[in-house]
């Protein structure tokens, strides 16, 4: 089968749209929990939905539903733990982590599934998606991207300075649960995608990423958003083209290795343009007093002379040898 | 929503103030009252609560017992924020993301911003003159964890302008920072005097700040030690103050450290957390 066929048929289509959604939905509630530090939080909701989905599938109801329903509690009960017990959240991430996992498995044991079908949540199944899926997923990223584009100033604010947001007069902890909240849907959409165990993967990679290069936040966000968006549908264009040639590359470890790749591209770039803001950052004012006359050397320095050149006050000083040599009447001087 | 605030209500007040962390008394018997268009400046020894004090006027600390009022309104019914503006105590304006000097300084507009609406140009304008004030108005563009630390507490007081509040609160906003920045910092708290804004600023020490208080208040192991006029630096460390002067610009942060990992329970609120 050619890849122009395959992408004619409609699960591709299905699928090719879900992890369009998916990708730009999960970079945007990402931003913000980076901005916390908080990258894990994705990964701590994704274990506690998979006791969502065990419940699901032993119930016979919706498993997206229910991971919905308990990634929710779940994130609300991190965000509890969070604001009260400061220190120690790494902790309780961690117990509820564990919690989710064993919960779930242990669920769907009981429930006599296959852990085949548990799978297919845990590391994606995008192939496999129903219309109503396609729908649920649809509207659930589209709700999260407005939610979080919407509100940005606040979320912002927010996350930035949660002292200052609250003098400020905004109502900190609702903000911080609709947080939590968003993470949490966006999990359970990313999950037929990515899978629970790689989801938070989809949300941090990209922001990681676009921060290399970025000074903003909104161009951190927006470059995010594109990044997963890529990373997404390029993952699974990828896994489907090989599929073509007998390769059997599945979708979710596609679509984070080419995040992931994404990152090592960017963070080498990054570091260069680290350095050279370092490098180019004004020397403090004042500090010469004195008047101390470099030795005599032929170079001229100006311009494009090849030497960093380092605004300090009104004047320039050339960086070179570990001097740094500033022009005055005719001869150099040490500053 | 408009309450007249003749000139005899005073801007901030605390009557019988005390503050329990952890069920220890950090804060006892504080009667403050701040007239608008005082410049006071709230000093002494580390440990000595007044960033607890300052923490508790702007409502960020609960009162064991005691009332604050705002500009005559009690603290739990006050709903002008707009007119506060407050300067954390931070080492950093940097976060897990990027952000720009100009976006930092925009969230301090959030104060007068209703939910769902783009910025208008009375908001532009005001960070663009908050910038101004704080003279990092070509750095606008950049990171703020590029800047340096002087530089950050400039944007911090620049957020804390942006909104136009008539009463600021700066927490040790010269703490570990040089010279030239504290001359800046000095420079944006005239302009705010000047315009006859109340500020209630928490320092260690006042130096190139001194000119401008019109009023000190000490503070010695949670209570107040002195009120009057204006004090030079090492007057409010002298003996009869407490403790001695001791060169502690950084926060010396009391928490003990060993090699043991401390696991407690996670639900458990860590005890005399002091932030």
């Amino acid at each position: 089968m050619s890849p122009a066929e395959l992408f004619a048929l409609p699960f591709m289509q299905r699928a090719l749209i879900a992890a369009l959604f998916t990708g730009i939905a999960a970079p945007a509630v990402g931003t913000f929990l980076v901005q916390r530090r908080l990258a894990l939080m994705g990964d701590g909701i994704g274990h506690v939905a998979v006791t969502g989905v065990a419940i699901g599938l032993m119930t016979g109801a919706s498993p997206i539903w229910a991971a919905v329903l308990v990634a929710v509690a779940g994130s609300v009960l991190i965000e509890i733990i969070r604001e009260r017990g400061q220190t120690n959240g790494d902790v309780a991430l961690a117990l509820l982590f564990y919690g989710g996992l064993a919960g779930g498995i242990f669920i769907t044991g009981l429930a006599g599934q296959s852990a085949a079908k548990l799978n297919t949540f845990l590391f994606g199944s995008l192939t496999t998606l129903s219309v109503d899926d396609v729908i649920v997923t649809m509207v659930l990223a589209a709700a999260v991207i407005v939610l979080c584009l919407g509100l940005a100033p606040q979320l912002f604010a927010v996350a930035q300075d949660q002292e200052f947001a609250q003098v400020a007069g905004l109502r900190v902890r609702y903000y911080n649960v609709l947080v939590a909240v968003l993470a949490a849907v966006s999990v359970t959409v990313a999950m037929r995608t990515v899978g629970l165990l790689l989801v938070s993967a989809l949300m941090v990679v990209p922001v990681a990423t676009a921060q290399q290069v970025t000074r903003s936040f909104r161009t951190t966000i927006g470059a995010a958003m594109v990044l997963g968006c890529v990373a997404s549908v390029g993952g699974l264009v990828v896994a489907a083209v090989a599929s073509t040639n007998d390769i059997n590359a599945q979708t979710g470890p596609t679509i984070v290795l080419l995040a992931l790749a994404g990152y090592v591209v960017a963070w080498p770039v990054g570091v260069w343009l680290r350095h050279r803001a370092r490098l180019r950052a004004p020397f403090p004012s004042g500090g010469t007093t004195e008047h101390e006359t470099a030795p005599e050397h032929a170079h001229q320095h100006g311009p494009g002379c090849g030497h960093l050149a380092v605004p300090h006050d009104d004047h320039v000083d050339y960086v070179h040898d570990g001097h740094r040599h500033a022009e005055h009447a005719g001869h150099y001087d040490e500053h | 929503m408009s309450v007249t605030t003749d000139s005899a209500t005073p801007a901030v007040s605390i009557t019988n103030g005390a503050v329990e962390i952890g069920g220890r008394p950090v804060l006892r018997g504080i009667d403050l009252s701040v007239e608008v268009g005082d410049f006071l400046a709230l000093m002494g020894a580390n440990g000595s609560g007044k960033s607890t004090l300052v923490r508790a006027l702007v409502g960020l600390r609960p009162l064991s017992v005691g009332e604050v009022r705002m500009f005559g309104t009690p603290l739990d019914d006050f709903a002008e924020w707009p007119r506060i503006g407050f300067v954390p105590q931070r080492a950093t304006a940097a976060s897990g993301v990027p952000a720009s000097v100009w976006e930092v300084v925009a969230a301090g507009r959030l104060t007068r911003r209703r939910l769902l609406r783009p910025l208008s140009r009375a908001d532009r304008a005001a960070i663009e003159e908050a910038l101004e004030v704080v003279g990092l108005a070509h750095r606008r563009r950049d990171a703020v964890s590029h800047l340096s630390g002087g530089q950050q507490q400039r944007v911090l007081i620049a957020r804390a302008l942006a909104g136009q509040p008539d009463l600021f609160f700066l927490d040790e906003p010269t703490a570990g920072v040089d010279l030239p920045n504290q001359q800046a910092l000095a420079g944006a708290l005239a302009a705010l005097k000047a315009r006859k804004a109340t500020v209630v600023l928490v320092a260690h020490e006042l130096g190139p700040l001194a000119p401008l208080v019109d009023r000190a208040v000490v503070m010695r192991d949670g209570r107040l030690a002195y009120d009057g006029p204006p004090l030079r630096d090492h007057e409010a460390h002298e003996p009869w103050f407490g403790e001695p002067h001791t060169h502690h610009h950084h926060h010396a942060r009391s928490v003990h450290h060993d090699h043991a990992p401390q696991v407690t329970s996670p639900l458990d609120p860590p005890n005399g957390s002091h932030r």
